[in-house]
Protein backbone atom coordinates (compact mmCIF):
# COMPACT_ATOMS: atom_id res chain seq x y z
CA UNK A 1 0.00 0.00 0.00
CA UNK A 2 1.19 3.48 -0.86
CA UNK A 3 0.11 6.94 0.17
CA UNK A 4 0.45 9.40 -2.69
CA UNK A 5 0.62 13.12 -1.97
CA UNK A 6 0.71 15.61 -4.83
CA UNK A 7 0.95 19.39 -4.92
CA UNK A 8 -0.77 20.86 -7.98
CA UNK A 9 -1.64 24.06 -9.76
CA UNK A 10 -5.17 24.84 -8.50
CA UNK A 11 -6.69 25.05 -11.97
CA UNK A 12 -5.36 21.60 -12.95
CA UNK A 13 -7.38 19.90 -10.24
CA UNK A 14 -10.44 19.17 -12.37
CA UNK A 15 -8.30 17.67 -15.10
CA UNK A 16 -6.43 15.46 -12.62
CA UNK A 17 -9.66 14.27 -10.97
CA UNK A 18 -11.11 13.38 -14.35
CA UNK A 19 -8.04 11.32 -15.31
CA UNK A 20 -8.13 9.54 -11.93
CA UNK A 21 -11.79 8.68 -12.46
CA UNK A 22 -10.96 7.29 -15.91
CA UNK A 23 -8.45 4.95 -14.26
CA UNK A 24 -11.03 3.96 -11.64
CA UNK A 25 -9.33 5.73 -8.78
CA UNK A 26 -12.12 7.39 -6.82
CA UNK A 27 -10.87 8.11 -3.33
CA UNK A 28 -9.17 11.50 -3.12
CA UNK A 29 -8.77 14.10 -0.37
CA UNK A 30 -8.24 17.67 -1.53
CA UNK A 31 -6.91 20.64 0.46
CA UNK A 32 -6.13 24.24 -0.41
CA UNK A 33 -2.53 24.95 0.53
CA UNK A 34 0.05 27.71 0.21
CA UNK A 35 3.55 26.97 -0.88
CA UNK A 36 6.60 27.95 -2.79
CA UNK A 37 9.29 26.27 -4.80
CA UNK A 38 12.65 27.51 -5.95
CA UNK A 39 11.00 30.27 -7.99
CA UNK A 40 9.29 31.77 -4.90
CA UNK A 41 5.90 33.42 -5.16
CA UNK A 42 4.99 36.58 -7.02
CA UNK A 43 5.69 39.63 -4.87
CA UNK A 44 2.55 41.53 -3.92
CA UNK A 45 2.57 45.31 -3.58
CA UNK A 46 0.43 47.24 -1.09
CA UNK A 47 0.64 51.05 -1.20
CA UNK A 48 4.02 50.66 -2.87
CA UNK A 49 5.24 48.40 -0.09
CA UNK A 50 6.52 45.19 -1.61
CA UNK A 51 5.62 41.96 0.13
CA UNK A 52 8.52 39.90 -1.09
CA UNK A 53 8.39 36.20 -1.77
CA UNK A 54 4.81 35.62 -0.79
CA UNK A 55 3.45 32.11 -1.06
CA UNK A 56 1.53 30.78 -4.02
CA UNK A 57 -1.83 29.08 -3.81
CA UNK A 58 -1.64 25.37 -4.58
CA UNK A 59 -3.87 22.38 -4.17
CA UNK A 60 -2.78 19.25 -2.32
CA UNK A 61 -4.35 15.90 -3.13
CA UNK A 62 -3.85 12.75 -1.11
CA UNK A 63 -4.65 9.26 -2.33
CA UNK A 64 -4.19 5.86 -0.66
CA UNK A 65 -3.73 3.04 -3.20
CA UNK A 66 -2.79 -0.62 -3.50
CA UNK A 67 0.46 -1.43 -5.35
CA UNK A 68 -1.29 -2.16 -8.66
CA UNK A 69 -2.71 1.37 -8.74
CA UNK A 70 0.49 3.27 -7.96
CA UNK A 71 1.59 3.65 -11.56
CA UNK A 72 -1.83 4.60 -12.98
CA UNK A 73 -2.27 7.16 -10.20
CA UNK A 74 1.07 8.79 -10.92
CA UNK A 75 0.29 8.78 -14.65
CA UNK A 76 -3.09 10.40 -14.10
CA UNK A 77 -1.63 13.15 -11.92
CA UNK A 78 1.28 13.82 -14.25
CA UNK A 79 -0.84 13.95 -17.39
CA UNK A 80 -3.60 16.00 -15.84
CA UNK A 81 -1.38 18.33 -13.86
CA UNK A 82 1.28 19.23 -16.39
CA UNK A 83 1.25 22.67 -18.00
CA UNK A 84 4.97 22.70 -18.79
CA UNK A 85 5.50 25.86 -16.73
CA UNK A 86 7.54 26.21 -13.55
CA UNK A 87 5.26 25.56 -10.60
CA UNK A 88 3.42 22.49 -11.85
CA UNK A 89 4.12 20.83 -8.51
CA UNK A 90 5.41 17.49 -7.27
CA UNK A 91 4.23 14.00 -6.43
CA UNK A 92 5.45 12.22 -3.31
CA UNK A 93 4.99 8.48 -2.82
CA UNK A 94 5.05 7.23 0.78
CA UNK A 95 4.71 3.68 2.04
CA UNK A 96 1.52 3.10 4.00
CA UNK A 97 1.45 0.85 7.06
CA UNK A 98 -2.22 0.32 7.61
CA UNK A 99 -5.67 1.32 6.41
CA UNK A 100 -8.92 0.78 8.30
CA UNK A 101 -12.43 1.33 7.00
CA UNK A 102 -14.30 2.94 9.86
CA UNK A 103 -17.77 1.62 8.89
CA UNK A 104 -16.86 -2.08 8.79
CA UNK A 105 -13.54 -2.35 10.60
CA UNK A 106 -11.94 -3.99 7.52
CA UNK A 107 -8.18 -3.49 7.33
CA UNK A 108 -5.43 -3.54 4.69
CA UNK A 109 -5.83 -3.65 0.92
CA UNK A 110 -9.58 -4.37 0.87
CA UNK A 111 -10.24 -1.27 2.96
CA UNK A 112 -8.61 1.07 0.42
CA UNK A 113 -10.85 0.52 -2.62
CA UNK B 1 7.10 43.51 -27.40
CA UNK B 2 3.43 43.85 -26.52
CA UNK B 3 4.33 44.54 -22.90
CA UNK B 4 6.56 47.38 -24.04
CA UNK B 5 3.71 48.70 -26.17
CA UNK B 6 1.50 48.58 -23.09
CA UNK B 7 3.98 50.67 -21.14
CA UNK B 8 4.33 53.14 -24.00
CA UNK B 9 0.57 53.45 -24.31
CA UNK B 10 0.25 54.00 -20.57
CA UNK B 11 2.89 56.69 -20.66
CA UNK B 12 1.27 58.25 -23.72
CA UNK B 13 -2.05 58.39 -21.93
CA UNK B 14 -0.48 60.04 -18.89
CA UNK B 15 1.30 62.62 -21.06
CA UNK B 16 -1.90 63.30 -22.97
CA UNK B 17 -3.76 63.98 -19.74
CA UNK B 18 -0.95 66.17 -18.38
CA UNK B 19 -0.84 68.04 -21.66
CA UNK B 20 -4.51 68.82 -21.44
CA UNK B 21 -4.54 69.86 -17.82
CA UNK B 22 -2.86 73.25 -18.26
CA UNK B 23 -5.87 74.27 -20.35
CA UNK B 24 -7.93 73.80 -17.26
CA UNK B 25 -7.35 76.76 -14.93
CA UNK B 26 -8.90 79.15 -17.45
CA UNK B 27 -12.19 77.27 -17.47
CA UNK B 28 -11.95 76.59 -13.76
CA UNK B 29 -11.78 80.31 -13.05
CA UNK B 30 -14.71 80.96 -15.34
CA UNK B 31 -16.83 78.46 -13.49
CA UNK B 32 -15.79 79.93 -10.16
CA UNK B 33 -16.75 83.41 -11.34
CA UNK B 34 -20.07 82.14 -12.59
CA UNK B 35 -20.64 80.43 -9.28
CA UNK B 36 -19.98 83.65 -7.43
CA UNK B 37 -22.30 85.59 -9.71
CA UNK B 38 -25.02 82.97 -9.49
CA UNK B 39 -24.76 82.73 -5.72
CA UNK B 40 -25.69 86.35 -5.02
CA UNK B 41 -29.05 86.57 -6.81
CA UNK B 42 -30.02 82.90 -7.28
CA UNK B 43 -31.01 82.21 -10.87
CA UNK B 44 -34.80 82.48 -10.79
CA UNK B 45 -35.44 79.53 -13.07
CA UNK B 46 -33.65 76.94 -10.93
CA UNK B 47 -36.16 74.83 -8.99
CA UNK B 48 -34.77 73.64 -5.67
CA UNK B 49 -36.89 70.50 -5.53
CA UNK B 50 -35.94 69.44 -9.05
CA UNK B 51 -32.29 70.21 -8.42
CA UNK B 52 -32.08 68.29 -5.18
CA UNK B 53 -33.76 65.25 -6.74
CA UNK B 54 -31.40 65.33 -9.70
CA UNK B 55 -28.32 65.62 -7.47
CA UNK B 56 -29.53 62.75 -5.30
CA UNK B 57 -30.25 60.74 -8.45
CA UNK B 58 -26.75 61.41 -9.74
CA UNK B 59 -25.29 60.01 -6.54
CA UNK B 60 -27.65 57.01 -6.77
CA UNK B 61 -26.51 56.25 -10.33
CA UNK B 62 -22.86 56.41 -9.25
CA UNK B 63 -23.77 53.96 -6.48
CA UNK B 64 -24.96 51.57 -9.17
CA UNK B 65 -21.40 51.27 -10.50
CA UNK B 66 -19.45 51.53 -7.26
CA UNK B 67 -20.26 49.50 -5.34
CA UNK B 68 -23.45 48.03 -6.94
CA UNK B 69 -22.26 46.56 -10.22
CA UNK B 70 -18.77 46.01 -8.76
CA UNK B 71 -20.14 43.70 -6.07
CA UNK B 72 -22.61 42.05 -8.43
CA UNK B 73 -19.83 41.17 -10.88
CA UNK B 74 -17.16 40.68 -8.20
CA UNK B 75 -19.15 37.95 -6.50
CA UNK B 76 -19.67 36.08 -9.75
CA UNK B 77 -16.02 35.65 -10.71
CA UNK B 78 -13.50 33.27 -9.19
CA UNK B 79 -11.58 34.20 -6.05
CA UNK B 80 -8.39 34.92 -7.97
CA UNK B 81 -10.07 37.55 -10.19
CA UNK B 82 -12.34 39.46 -7.82
CA UNK B 83 -10.01 42.42 -7.40
CA UNK B 84 -9.52 42.74 -11.14
CA UNK B 85 -13.27 43.25 -11.64
CA UNK B 86 -13.57 45.69 -8.74
CA UNK B 87 -10.55 47.55 -10.10
CA UNK B 88 -12.00 47.75 -13.61
CA UNK B 89 -15.22 49.26 -12.24
CA UNK B 90 -13.33 51.75 -10.11
CA UNK B 91 -10.92 52.69 -12.90
CA UNK B 92 -13.81 53.30 -15.29
CA UNK B 93 -15.37 55.61 -12.71
CA UNK B 94 -12.19 57.68 -12.46
CA UNK B 95 -11.28 57.54 -16.15
CA UNK B 96 -14.67 58.38 -17.64
CA UNK B 97 -15.25 61.18 -15.12
CA UNK B 98 -12.15 62.91 -16.48
CA UNK B 99 -13.02 62.07 -20.10
CA UNK B 100 -16.54 63.43 -19.61
CA UNK B 101 -15.33 66.76 -18.24
CA UNK B 102 -12.72 67.19 -20.96
CA UNK B 103 -14.52 66.14 -24.13
CA UNK B 104 -17.16 63.48 -23.45
CA UNK B 105 -19.97 65.81 -22.41
CA UNK B 106 -19.25 68.17 -25.27
CA UNK B 107 -19.30 65.37 -27.88
CA UNK B 108 -22.54 64.01 -26.41
CA UNK B 109 -24.56 67.13 -25.63
CA UNK B 110 -22.61 70.01 -27.17
CA UNK B 111 -23.89 72.07 -30.13
CA UNK B 112 -25.03 69.66 -32.84
CA UNK B 113 -23.07 68.91 -35.99
CA UNK B 114 -25.39 67.46 -38.67
CA UNK B 115 -27.30 65.30 -36.17
CA UNK B 116 -24.26 63.06 -35.75
CA UNK B 117 -22.11 64.44 -32.96
CA UNK B 118 -21.77 67.34 -30.55
CA UNK B 119 -19.04 69.86 -31.28
CA UNK B 120 -16.06 70.44 -29.02
CA UNK B 121 -17.31 73.91 -28.06
CA UNK B 122 -17.96 72.71 -24.52
CA UNK B 123 -14.49 71.14 -24.16
CA UNK B 124 -13.48 71.21 -20.50
CA UNK B 125 -17.08 72.18 -19.65
CA UNK B 126 -16.53 75.61 -21.15
CA UNK B 127 -19.84 77.43 -20.89
CA UNK B 128 -21.47 74.64 -18.90
CA UNK B 129 -22.36 76.70 -15.88
CA UNK B 130 -24.92 76.99 -13.15
CA UNK B 131 -27.69 78.52 -15.27
CA UNK B 132 -30.16 75.96 -16.58
CA UNK B 133 -29.85 74.84 -20.17
CA UNK B 134 -33.46 74.92 -21.34
CA UNK B 135 -32.79 72.45 -24.18
CA UNK B 136 -32.10 69.65 -21.71
CA UNK B 137 -33.44 70.55 -18.28
CA UNK B 138 -34.99 73.95 -17.79
CA UNK B 139 -35.26 73.90 -14.00
CA UNK B 140 -31.86 72.67 -12.83
CA UNK B 141 -28.32 74.05 -13.16
CA UNK B 142 -26.67 72.91 -16.37
CA UNK B 143 -23.88 71.35 -14.30
CA UNK B 144 -26.40 69.22 -12.41
CA UNK B 145 -27.64 67.81 -15.72
CA UNK B 146 -24.02 67.29 -16.80
CA UNK B 147 -23.06 65.36 -13.65
CA UNK B 148 -26.22 63.22 -13.87
CA UNK B 149 -25.30 62.28 -17.44
CA UNK B 150 -21.71 61.61 -16.38
CA UNK B 151 -22.88 58.79 -14.13
CA UNK B 152 -24.59 57.16 -17.13
CA UNK B 153 -21.42 57.49 -19.17
CA UNK B 154 -19.60 55.71 -16.34
CA UNK B 155 -21.90 52.75 -15.87
CA UNK B 156 -22.26 51.93 -19.56
CA UNK B 157 -18.68 50.78 -20.24
CA UNK B 158 -18.67 49.16 -16.77
CA UNK B 159 -21.49 46.85 -17.88
CA UNK B 160 -19.28 45.45 -20.66
CA UNK B 161 -16.79 44.13 -18.07
CA UNK B 162 -19.18 41.24 -17.46
CA UNK B 163 -18.39 39.77 -20.87
CA UNK B 164 -14.59 39.91 -20.89
CA UNK B 165 -14.04 39.32 -17.15
CA UNK B 166 -11.20 37.07 -15.98
CA UNK B 167 -9.07 37.22 -19.13
CA UNK B 168 -8.39 40.77 -20.35
CA UNK B 169 -5.15 42.58 -19.58
CA UNK B 170 -5.55 45.78 -17.65
CA UNK B 171 -3.79 48.42 -19.77
CA UNK B 172 -5.51 47.40 -23.03
CA UNK B 173 -8.76 47.46 -21.06
CA UNK B 174 -8.10 51.08 -20.04
CA UNK B 175 -7.26 52.14 -23.59
CA UNK B 176 -10.27 50.29 -25.04
CA UNK B 177 -12.60 51.87 -22.48
CA UNK B 178 -11.40 55.37 -23.29
CA UNK B 179 -11.75 54.78 -27.04
CA UNK B 180 -15.14 53.11 -26.65
CA UNK B 181 -16.51 55.94 -24.53
CA UNK B 182 -15.33 58.47 -27.10
CA UNK B 183 -16.24 56.70 -30.33
CA UNK B 184 -19.26 54.60 -29.35
CA UNK B 185 -20.97 55.97 -26.25
CA UNK B 186 -20.62 59.69 -26.92
CA UNK B 187 -21.94 59.61 -30.52
CA UNK B 188 -24.85 57.29 -29.63
CA UNK B 189 -25.68 59.45 -26.64
CA UNK B 190 -25.81 62.44 -28.98
CA UNK B 191 -28.02 60.66 -31.52
CA UNK B 192 -30.58 59.67 -28.93
CA UNK B 193 -30.51 62.50 -26.37
CA UNK B 194 -28.53 65.39 -27.87
CA UNK B 195 -30.46 68.31 -29.33
CA UNK B 196 -30.47 67.67 -33.08
CA UNK B 197 -29.52 63.99 -32.71
CA UNK B 198 -31.08 62.00 -35.56
CA UNK B 199 -32.60 59.17 -33.51
CA UNK B 200 -34.17 61.73 -31.20
CA UNK B 201 -35.78 63.32 -34.27
CA UNK B 202 -37.12 59.92 -35.44
CA UNK B 203 -39.52 59.90 -32.49
CA UNK B 204 -38.11 56.79 -30.84
CA UNK B 205 -38.87 56.59 -27.11
CA UNK B 206 -36.01 55.89 -24.71
CA UNK B 207 -36.75 57.37 -21.32
CA UNK B 208 -33.66 56.47 -19.33
CA UNK B 209 -31.21 54.79 -21.67
CA UNK B 210 -32.35 51.42 -22.98
CA UNK B 211 -30.60 51.92 -26.30
CA UNK B 212 -27.74 54.22 -25.33
CA UNK B 213 -26.80 52.29 -22.21
CA UNK B 214 -28.09 48.73 -22.30
CA UNK B 215 -28.36 47.63 -25.92
CA UNK B 216 -25.15 49.49 -26.63
CA UNK B 217 -23.18 47.94 -23.75
CA UNK B 218 -24.80 44.54 -24.32
CA UNK B 219 -23.72 44.40 -27.96
CA UNK B 220 -20.21 45.61 -27.15
CA UNK B 221 -20.16 42.86 -24.52
CA UNK B 222 -21.05 40.18 -27.06
CA UNK B 223 -18.40 41.46 -29.46
CA UNK B 224 -15.72 41.50 -26.76
CA UNK B 225 -16.63 37.97 -25.64
CA UNK B 226 -16.20 36.81 -29.24
CA UNK B 227 -13.00 38.74 -29.93
CA UNK B 228 -11.31 37.66 -26.67
CA UNK B 229 -12.42 34.05 -26.90
CA UNK B 230 -13.32 31.67 -24.12
CA UNK B 231 -11.65 31.53 -20.74
CA UNK B 232 -9.39 28.54 -20.14
CA UNK B 233 -11.52 25.60 -19.08
CA UNK B 234 -14.82 27.13 -20.23
CA UNK B 235 -17.50 25.81 -20.06
CA UNK B 236 -17.03 22.56 -18.16
CA UNK B 237 -14.14 23.25 -15.83
CA UNK B 238 -15.10 26.52 -14.25
CA UNK B 239 -15.54 27.08 -10.53
CA UNK B 240 -18.94 28.47 -9.55
CA UNK B 241 -19.35 32.12 -8.41
CA UNK B 242 -16.98 32.63 -5.49
CA UNK B 243 -19.22 34.83 -3.32
CA UNK B 244 -22.93 34.95 -4.10
CA UNK B 245 -23.74 37.13 -1.06
CA UNK B 246 -21.57 39.84 -2.73
CA UNK B 247 -23.67 39.49 -5.86
CA UNK B 248 -26.89 39.72 -3.90
CA UNK B 249 -25.73 42.89 -2.16
CA UNK B 250 -24.66 44.23 -5.52
CA UNK B 251 -28.02 43.45 -7.11
CA UNK B 252 -29.77 45.13 -4.19
CA UNK B 253 -27.66 48.27 -4.59
CA UNK B 254 -28.36 48.22 -8.33
CA UNK B 255 -32.08 48.06 -7.67
CA UNK B 256 -31.98 51.01 -5.24
CA UNK B 257 -29.62 52.99 -7.45
CA UNK B 258 -31.84 52.40 -10.46
CA UNK B 259 -34.48 54.69 -8.96
CA UNK B 260 -31.98 57.47 -9.60
CA UNK B 261 -31.38 56.16 -13.10
CA UNK B 262 -35.04 55.95 -14.14
CA UNK B 263 -36.97 58.29 -11.84
CA UNK B 264 -34.07 60.74 -12.04
CA UNK B 265 -34.47 60.77 -15.81
CA UNK B 266 -37.67 62.76 -15.30
CA UNK B 267 -35.13 65.55 -14.57
CA UNK B 268 -37.46 66.91 -11.92
CA UNK B 269 -39.22 66.10 -8.68
CA UNK B 270 -42.63 65.61 -10.21
CA UNK B 271 -45.40 63.18 -11.09
CA UNK B 272 -43.46 61.67 -13.95
CA UNK B 273 -40.60 60.85 -11.56
CA UNK B 274 -43.05 59.15 -9.20
CA UNK B 275 -44.53 57.17 -12.08
CA UNK B 276 -41.07 56.10 -13.28
CA UNK B 277 -40.15 55.10 -9.72
CA UNK B 278 -43.28 52.94 -9.39
CA UNK B 279 -43.03 51.16 -12.74
CA UNK B 280 -39.30 50.55 -12.22
CA UNK B 281 -40.01 48.82 -8.96
CA UNK B 282 -42.97 46.83 -10.29
CA UNK B 283 -41.17 45.54 -13.39
CA UNK B 284 -38.13 44.52 -11.34
CA UNK B 285 -40.20 42.60 -8.81
CA UNK B 286 -42.12 40.86 -11.59
CA UNK B 287 -38.96 39.91 -13.45
CA UNK B 288 -37.33 38.43 -10.34
CA UNK B 289 -40.48 36.46 -9.67
CA UNK B 290 -40.69 35.27 -13.27
CA UNK B 291 -37.06 34.10 -13.33
CA UNK B 292 -37.72 32.09 -10.16
CA UNK B 293 -40.67 30.42 -11.85
CA UNK B 294 -38.52 29.62 -14.89
CA UNK B 295 -35.92 28.14 -12.52
CA UNK B 296 -38.63 26.05 -10.90
CA UNK B 297 -39.77 24.75 -14.28
CA UNK B 298 -36.33 23.99 -15.74
CA UNK B 299 -34.19 23.21 -12.64
CA UNK B 300 -36.81 22.15 -10.08
CA UNK B 301 -35.32 24.67 -7.60
CA UNK B 302 -35.63 28.45 -7.47
CA UNK B 303 -32.06 29.78 -7.22
CA UNK B 304 -30.66 32.89 -5.56
CA UNK B 305 -28.52 33.79 -8.54
CA UNK B 306 -31.66 33.32 -10.63
CA UNK B 307 -33.87 35.74 -8.74
CA UNK B 308 -31.23 38.50 -8.71
CA UNK B 309 -30.47 37.98 -12.41
CA UNK B 310 -34.18 38.26 -13.09
CA UNK B 311 -34.40 41.47 -11.08
CA UNK B 312 -31.52 43.03 -13.01
CA UNK B 313 -33.09 41.93 -16.30
CA UNK B 314 -36.31 43.62 -15.21
CA UNK B 315 -34.45 46.82 -14.35
CA UNK B 316 -32.82 46.80 -17.77
CA UNK B 317 -36.06 46.16 -19.63
CA UNK B 318 -38.11 48.85 -17.87
CA UNK B 319 -35.41 51.49 -18.41
CA UNK B 320 -36.51 52.82 -21.83
CA UNK B 321 -40.19 52.42 -20.91
CA UNK B 322 -40.06 53.88 -17.41
CA UNK B 323 -41.46 57.29 -18.38
CA UNK B 324 -44.23 55.99 -20.63
CA UNK B 325 -45.99 52.96 -19.15
CA UNK B 326 -48.53 52.15 -16.43
CA UNK B 327 -47.84 49.77 -13.52
CA UNK B 328 -49.77 47.05 -15.38
CA UNK B 329 -47.63 47.62 -18.46
CA UNK B 330 -44.61 47.28 -16.17
CA UNK B 331 -45.85 43.85 -15.04
CA UNK B 332 -45.90 42.74 -18.68
CA UNK B 333 -42.44 44.15 -19.35
CA UNK B 334 -41.02 42.52 -16.21
CA UNK B 335 -42.54 39.13 -17.00
CA UNK B 336 -41.23 39.29 -20.56
CA UNK B 337 -37.75 40.20 -19.31
CA UNK B 338 -37.76 37.23 -16.93
CA UNK B 339 -38.69 34.76 -19.65
CA UNK B 340 -36.61 36.14 -22.52
CA UNK B 341 -33.41 36.82 -20.57
CA UNK B 342 -33.68 33.43 -18.88
CA UNK B 343 -33.89 31.70 -22.23
CA UNK B 344 -31.01 33.71 -23.66
CA UNK B 345 -28.73 32.98 -20.71
CA UNK B 346 -29.70 29.34 -20.20
CA UNK B 347 -30.08 28.18 -23.78
CA UNK B 348 -28.86 30.67 -26.38
CA UNK B 349 -25.44 31.10 -24.75
CA UNK B 350 -24.97 27.34 -24.50
CA UNK B 351 -26.21 26.84 -28.06
CA UNK B 352 -23.76 29.32 -29.62
CA UNK B 353 -20.94 28.68 -27.13
CA UNK B 354 -19.67 32.24 -26.65
CA UNK B 355 -18.16 32.93 -23.24
CA UNK B 356 -20.14 35.94 -22.02
CA UNK B 357 -18.63 35.36 -18.58
CA UNK B 358 -21.17 37.18 -16.41
CA UNK B 359 -23.99 37.44 -18.97
CA UNK B 360 -23.58 41.11 -19.82
CA UNK B 361 -25.05 40.44 -23.26
CA UNK B 362 -27.68 37.98 -22.07
CA UNK B 363 -29.08 40.41 -19.52
CA UNK B 364 -28.26 43.91 -20.83
CA UNK B 365 -28.22 43.33 -24.57
CA UNK B 366 -31.21 41.03 -24.76
CA UNK B 367 -33.09 42.72 -21.91
CA UNK B 368 -32.40 46.13 -23.43
CA UNK B 369 -33.68 45.00 -26.82
CA UNK B 370 -36.83 43.59 -25.25
CA UNK B 371 -37.28 46.84 -23.33
CA UNK B 372 -37.05 48.91 -26.51
CA UNK B 373 -39.69 46.76 -28.24
CA UNK B 374 -41.85 46.57 -25.11
CA UNK B 375 -41.88 50.37 -24.93
CA UNK B 376 -43.42 50.28 -28.39
CA UNK B 377 -46.08 47.91 -27.07
CA UNK B 378 -47.08 49.42 -23.74
CA UNK B 379 -46.30 53.17 -24.03
CA UNK B 380 -49.30 55.43 -23.45
CA UNK B 381 -49.81 59.17 -23.56
CA UNK B 382 -51.96 58.89 -20.46
CA UNK B 383 -48.74 58.51 -18.47
CA UNK B 384 -46.65 61.03 -20.36
CA UNK B 385 -48.19 63.44 -22.86
CA UNK B 386 -44.74 64.05 -24.33
CA UNK B 387 -44.46 60.34 -25.20
CA UNK B 388 -46.52 58.36 -27.67
CA UNK B 389 -49.10 55.59 -27.75
CA UNK B 390 -47.83 52.07 -28.38
CA UNK B 391 -49.33 49.02 -30.08
CA UNK B 392 -51.66 48.17 -27.20
CA UNK B 393 -52.99 51.72 -27.34
CA UNK B 394 -53.73 51.62 -31.04
CA UNK B 395 -50.45 52.74 -32.59
CA UNK B 396 -48.52 49.82 -34.10
CA UNK B 397 -46.19 52.27 -35.85
CA UNK B 398 -44.30 52.95 -32.62
CA UNK B 399 -43.02 49.37 -32.49
CA UNK B 400 -41.36 49.86 -35.87
CA UNK B 401 -39.75 53.12 -34.81
CA UNK B 402 -38.48 51.43 -31.64
CA UNK B 403 -37.16 48.50 -33.65
CA UNK B 404 -35.38 50.84 -36.04
CA UNK B 405 -33.69 52.78 -33.22
CA UNK B 406 -32.64 49.53 -31.53
CA UNK B 407 -31.23 48.09 -34.76
CA UNK B 408 -29.25 51.25 -35.55
CA UNK B 409 -27.74 50.98 -32.07
CA UNK B 410 -26.94 47.30 -32.55
CA UNK B 411 -25.21 47.84 -35.89
CA UNK B 412 -23.22 50.89 -34.83
CA UNK B 413 -22.10 49.39 -31.53
CA UNK B 414 -21.26 46.06 -33.16
CA UNK B 415 -19.11 47.50 -35.93
CA UNK B 416 -17.25 50.19 -34.01
CA UNK B 417 -16.70 48.04 -30.90
CA UNK B 418 -15.25 45.32 -33.12
CA UNK B 419 -12.89 47.71 -34.87
CA UNK B 420 -11.71 49.27 -31.60
CA UNK B 421 -11.09 45.87 -30.00
CA UNK B 422 -9.12 44.70 -33.04
CA UNK B 423 -7.02 47.85 -33.10
CA UNK B 424 -6.17 47.62 -29.40
CA UNK B 425 -5.48 43.90 -29.80
CA UNK B 426 -3.08 44.58 -32.65
CA UNK B 427 -1.17 47.24 -30.77
CA UNK B 428 -1.18 45.91 -27.20
CA UNK B 429 -2.72 42.43 -27.16
CA UNK B 430 -6.02 42.12 -25.30
CA UNK B 431 -5.64 38.78 -23.64
CA UNK B 432 -3.50 37.68 -20.71
CA UNK B 433 -1.12 34.83 -21.44
CA UNK B 434 -2.13 31.39 -20.28
CA UNK B 435 0.08 31.30 -17.23
CA UNK B 436 -1.22 34.65 -15.99
CA UNK B 437 -4.82 33.67 -16.58
CA UNK B 438 -4.15 30.55 -14.56
CA UNK B 439 -2.62 32.47 -11.66
CA UNK B 440 -5.49 34.96 -11.78
CA UNK B 441 -5.63 38.62 -12.76
CA UNK B 442 -5.48 39.93 -9.17
CA UNK B 443 -1.92 38.77 -8.79
CA UNK B 444 -0.74 38.92 -12.40
CA UNK B 445 -2.21 42.34 -13.30
CA UNK B 446 -2.33 44.11 -9.96
CA UNK B 447 0.10 42.30 -7.63
CA UNK B 448 -2.56 42.06 -4.95
CA UNK B 449 -4.69 39.32 -3.43
CA UNK B 450 -8.27 39.74 -2.24
CA UNK B 451 -8.15 37.10 0.43
CA UNK B 452 -5.40 35.71 2.61
CA UNK B 453 -5.25 32.06 3.64
CA UNK B 454 -2.96 32.56 6.61
CA UNK B 455 -3.66 35.05 9.42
Amino acid sequence: MKYIVAILQPDRLDEVLQRLTEKEIHLVTVTNVLGRGRQKGIAEVYRSHKEAGSLLKKVKIEIAVNEAFVKPTIEAITEGGRTGQIGDGKIFVLSLDECIRIRTGETGGVAIG
Amino acid sequence: MKRVMTRVAGLGLAILLLGILPVFPAHGDEVAVEAAVAAVPPAPTVDTGDTSWLLISSALVLMMTIPGLSLFYGGLVRKKNVLSVLMQCFMITCLISVQWVLWGYSLSFGPDIKGLIGSLDWFGLKGVGLEPNADYAATVPHQAFMIFQMMFAIITPALIIGAFAERMKFMPFVVFTLLWATFVYDPLCHWVWGVGGFIRKMGALDFAGGTVVHINAGIAALVSALVLGKRLGYPHKMSPPHNLPFSIMGAGLLWVGWFGFNAGSALGANGLAASAFVVTHVATAMAGLTWSIMDLIFNKRPTVLGIISGAVAGLVAITPASGFVTPLGALGIGAGAGVICYLSVAFMKARFGYDDALDAFGVHGVGGFWGAIATGLWATKSVNAAGADGLFYGNPGLVLIQLKAALITVVYSLVVSFVLLKVVDLVMGLRTDEQEERIGLDLSEHREAAYTMLD
